[in-house]
């Protein structure tokens, strides 16, 4: 298990060297210096700037700059944002982006799961067909068309729901529905099929001819091995909300870090880009780690495997 | 004793004598094939046929192909006429979609706008095809290290979030529609690739290819003719799920201002124009493109999903 | 002898898109204490079907127990409420299903999977449950229980996998003990122990088994009598010598023509031609008449009636008949 879990670590560490790596390239790749639009400043104090940003200096040397600093957690200066770095702006958004990616996440895990063993057990019935028929339509409107949607009738039309911002509970419905819509449909979609899979499996069989009530049958023995293939894509769903979250925080101007990040690429403020890039990256590889653990924790099989190698 | 009284039972009176002669057998009664057998191609084609959810969005798709094509001819407005009187009209029978803050029909541009997101999905499905085919075909019939290696390196493209991905190279080549087409394949293709890879595993090993291979069948020609006709399935069934998320993608990306560019009509561009006055109530404005977005997507994400079952050779009955 | 178990005039069948398969067309047999009813057949002929209407574990729909009895201590198990089958299901019948490794589920332990079906019936504390588990496997041979009941079915091979679903169906000492086809995807000698196993478990505990099974090679080994099953009718039942010895229905005796034997001299396997007929419309007379050597014109039209051959054995064919004995000397 321990060995198993360096293993994980080591391999997660080269990953965000790679991204980091191409990140940092990709951005001293982009023609001109980020100071030309800003037709005010003179040569000299372009000079000066660029000097203050390194961007003097030789490409590799920056980059083992920036390396060396990233080790220490630091991002470095924002360009387009005097006296702040991306530290603090990331400091700043991240616990509202958190808090928009978990509530989402948790609703989208709750209900999705909800919604696709509902239909499963009803299947070929009217409730299986509305859940799938929600599920359809969550995939296939973007969140930011939901978005809007959701503001034009909530918000506009009959003022339920603030329009923006986020400072209490009720400013936080809109943003976290129109991002957990989709999620949750992807999830309810696959629980259904996985679940419509599992109640054919012998050991459902089995489990009935022991006289078991289908309530225990149901939560005992069909949604635990039903929710291992949801579990896989847990990794990719909030990949997707985190990029969801680039749209949503725009939309109901939010102040978190997708929000930064969207302001940053329109700037061409490469550190913040580059900054919350790898942030991002990092917070998602953990997530692909703990995603992991957890299906180990669900699926004796995976300890075994382990056990074996030791 | 007792068997005496059996035997006794041993004539059934309501059946005649005369039908205890040998029953003439045509040698074929025994092997008769009750159902008549379908190709593949046709049997799922029916049962794409009778999915109507599924035929629902294959006729919008070829509504929405028209309406690319020839919209832009019917409407009596140009995509860049602009007409400061014509401010923010709302539908009318001149404008059908109404018009924009800068006197613009805005049927007009929807109609340049599903030009341009067909155009993107299916570019961005093609290169995918082409690159994940290729990709995955090699991997999987070398197979052991090549495909390890090959595979590797997709892993990590594929642990990748993908619209980071996709953010990240447009900031580099900056906006246009090209650069989208070509962000959107730098990693639109491991899908692809993995599932052609897998498919042709599974393939490989299969009798008649084995047969083919012992006939001293070339490889190119292995692949031609056997491999690729069983492998479509899966391939059609992957094209038509990324033909939507690439308009996603597109849409996206437009609409946080690093896609598509003015004076060019795209969903994406004109919802994030439209929502800026939502507040004005010009409903239209991002009624329209938002409503085209979300039926093309739905269209497609139909019509995969009905692909899928009715090419899945398990659901065959 | 006791009559634990009467099966009459069964009747299931599944709708399904292509139209109605009658799988099981009136099937009646009883079931003794303590012996071994064995059910042969090739696949599809209605024994699988069978078993589970008995249980009650027929899909509904697709499929439907049109008519019949099936008569346990005096109740009709086909007029239960399903809240009353339950309480039969693993405390009074138990089931095998064929494969053992699918039949247990992979994310609990089998100690818990044992003990769920007591606490289940019986009115028993988690250690009592545990203690007759333990009991149970070292019934069924698992060496180290106390050690096997924490682990997952992955840590077990497919013969002690068997052991456990063995033990799994008698946890709750049942009365009848329904086996699906149970060695069918066990290695040859697993087979042979997982069937000593089961003689040895009758012995002890004086359940009925019926066993579901197309290898006759199981069947020789272990029952008492046997009904052989075609088109979803029980075409001839006897005793095991009597079947075996003095075979009468022309597919018995192909059946038994299409496997190797040891104990008398066989000049060749002879395979029966032709496949089994069509369950959407069967024919109205003999369903084997198609591909059957000896069949007659009457054979096509009416089915035959049942013949009694001693009182345990009885077939359904028309060659029983004083006239078709007639034409086969003539």
């Amino acid at each position: 298990m321990k060995t198993y879990f360096f293993k994980r670590l080591i391999a997660m560490i080269i990953t965000l060297w790679l991204i980091i790596t191409g990140t940092f390239f990709l951005m001293h790749s982009v023609p001109g210096s980020p100071f030309n639009e800003e037709r005010t400043t003179n040569e000299q104090i372009q000079k000066n700037l660029e000097s203050y940003y390194q961007l003097d200096k030789p490409l590799l040397v920056q980059y083992g700059n920036y390396l060396m600093a990233l080790v220490k957690f630091d991002l470095g200066p924002s360009i387009k944002k005097s006296s702040q770095t991306v530290n603090d702006l990331l400091g700043r958004g991240f616990p509202v982006s958190f808090e928009l990616g978990f509530y989402t996440l948790i609703v989208a895990i709750i209900s999705g799961i909800t919604l696709g063993v509902v239909a499963a057990l009803r299947h070929n019935g009217i409730i299986d067909y509305l859940s799938m028929s929600i599920a359809v339509l969550g995939i296939s409107i973007p969140n930011f068309v939901l978005a809007t949607f959701l503001i034009q009738q909530l918000a506009v039309n009959i003022p339920i729901f603030p329009v923006a911002t986020w400072s209490s509970p009720k400013h936080m419905v809109l943003p976290i529905l129109a991002l957990a819509t989709g999620p949750m449909a992807i999830i309810a979609r696959l629980t259904r099929t996985s679940m419509l899979e599992v109640l054919t499996q012998d050991y459902i069989k089995t489990a009935k001819a022991k006289g078991l009530s289908p309530v225990k049958i149901v939560f005992k023995h069909a949604l635990r091995n039903a929710l291992l293939p949801v579990v896989t894509v847990l990794g990719s769903l909030a990949a997707s909300i985190l990029t969801g979250t680039f749209v949503i925080e725009k939309i109901f101007a939010i102040p978190g870090m997708g929000k930064y990040f969207v302001d940053s690429i329109n700037n061409r403020d490469y550190p913040v880009i580059m900054g919350t890039t790898i942030f991002y990256s990092a917070i998602l590889i953990f997530m692909l780690l703990l995603v992991d653990l957890a299906y180990g924790v669900l699926d004796p099989r995976i300890k075994l495997h382990k056990k074996e190698a030791k | 004793m007792e068997l005496r009284k059996y035997e006794k039972q041993n004539i059934s009176p309501d059946v005649p004598d005369e039908w205890f002669v040998p029953l003439i057998k045509r040698n074929s009664e025994a092997d008769v094939v009750v159902r008549p057998s379908l190709s593949y191609w046709k049997d799922s084609w029916y049962r794409l046929l009778k999915n109507k959810l599924a035929m629902a969005g294959m006729v919008f798709l070829v509504f929405l192909t028209i309406l690319a094509i020839f919209g832009p001819m019917i409407s009596p407005h140009s995509i860049e006429t602009q007409k400061l009187t014509m401010q923010n009209l709302p539908p009318s029978s001149k404008f059908w979609f109404g018009t924009d803050d800068l006197g613009r029909d805005v049927f007009t541009r929807t109609c340049y706008g599903a030009r341009i997101s067909l155009f993107v999905g299916l570019m961005a499905a093609l290169i995918d095809f082409l690159i994940g085919v290729v990709y995955g075909g090699v991997a999987g019939y070398k197979g052991g290290r090549t495909d390890n290696f090959m595979m590797r390196f997709v892993e990590i493209l594929y642990g990748l979030p993908y619209l980071l991905v996709v953010i990240l190279v447009m900031v580099v080549l900056g906006p246009g529609l090209t650069t989208i087409i070509i962000a959107l394949s730098i990693t639109g293709w491991v899908g692809m690739a993995r599932i052609v890879r897998g498919q042709v595993l599974q393939i490989k090993n299969y009798e008649f290819v084995l047969a083919s291979k012992t006939f001293g069948t070339k490889t190119a020609r292995i692949i031609r003719k056997n491999l690729l006709p069983n492998t479509m399935g899966p391939i059609i069934v992957q094209m038509t799920l990324t033909i939507p998320s690439a308009i996603f993608a597109e849409a996206f990306l437009s609409f946080i201002g690093l896609g598509i560019q003015a004076p060019h009509a795209s969903w994406g561009v004109m919802a994030n124009d439209g929502l800026s006055t939502i507040l004005s109530g010009y409903w239209w404005r991002l009624f329209f493109p938002t409503l085209f977005i979300s039926l093309t997507m739905f269209a497609f994400n139909v019509l995969g999903d009905g692909l899928q079952d009715a090419l899945d050779p398990k659901l065959r009955r | 002898m006791e009559k634990i178990l009467q099966i009459k005039d069964l009747h299931v069948s599944f709708s399904t898109y292509g139209g109605e398969v009658k799988a099981v067309r009136g099937v009646s047999f009883d079931l003794h204490k303590g012996e071994t009813l064995a059910i042969v057949g090739e696949s599809g002929c209605g024994k699988s079907v069978t078993s589970q209407s008995i249980m009650r574990l027929i899909p509904e729909p697709p499929g439907k127990i049109h008519g019949g009895e099936i008569i346990f201590k005096n109740n009709d198990l086909i007029k239960l409420k399903e809240q009353e089958m339950r309480k039969i299901r693993g405390a009074n019948i138990s089931m095998i299903f064929q494969d053992p490794m699918t039949a247990l589920n992979p994310t609990i332990t089998i100690g818990e999977q044992i003990m769920e079906g007591i606490v289940q019936h019986e009115k028993l504390t988690r250690t009592q449950a545990k203690r007759v588990a333990l009991a149970m496997l070292k019934l069924v041979g698992i060496p180290n229980p106390e050690l096997r009941l924490k682990q997952y079915p992955h840590q077990f091979s497919g013969g002690m996998r068997q052991r456990i679903v063995i033990a799994m169906a008698l946890v709750c000492r049942p009365d009848v003990l329904i086996a699906d086809e149970p060695t069918t995807a066990l290695d040859v000698t697993i087979q042979a122990q997982i069937l000593e196993l089961f003689k040895d478990i009758q012995k002890k505990t004086g359940v009925s088994i019926i066993l579901i099974t197309h290898d006759l090679g199981v069947v020789a080994q272990v029952a008492d009598r046997i009904a052989v099953m075609y088109a979803g009718r029980i075409v001839e039942l006897g005793t095991r010598r009597e079947i075996f010895y003095q075979p009468q229905h022309p597919y018995t005796k192909g059946l038994l023509q299409s496997v190797p034997r040891l104990d008398i001299e066989m000049e060749e396997l002879i395979p029966i031609p032709g496949t089994p007929p069509d369950l959407f419309s069967p024919p109205p007379g003999c369903a084997f008449a198609a591909r059957c050597p000896f069949a007659m014109e009457v054979c096509k039209r009416v089915y035959p009636f049942k013949t009694q051959k001693s009182n345990k054995h009885h077939v359904d064919c028309w060659l029983q008949d004083e006239r078709a004995q007639k034409l086969a000397s003539s």
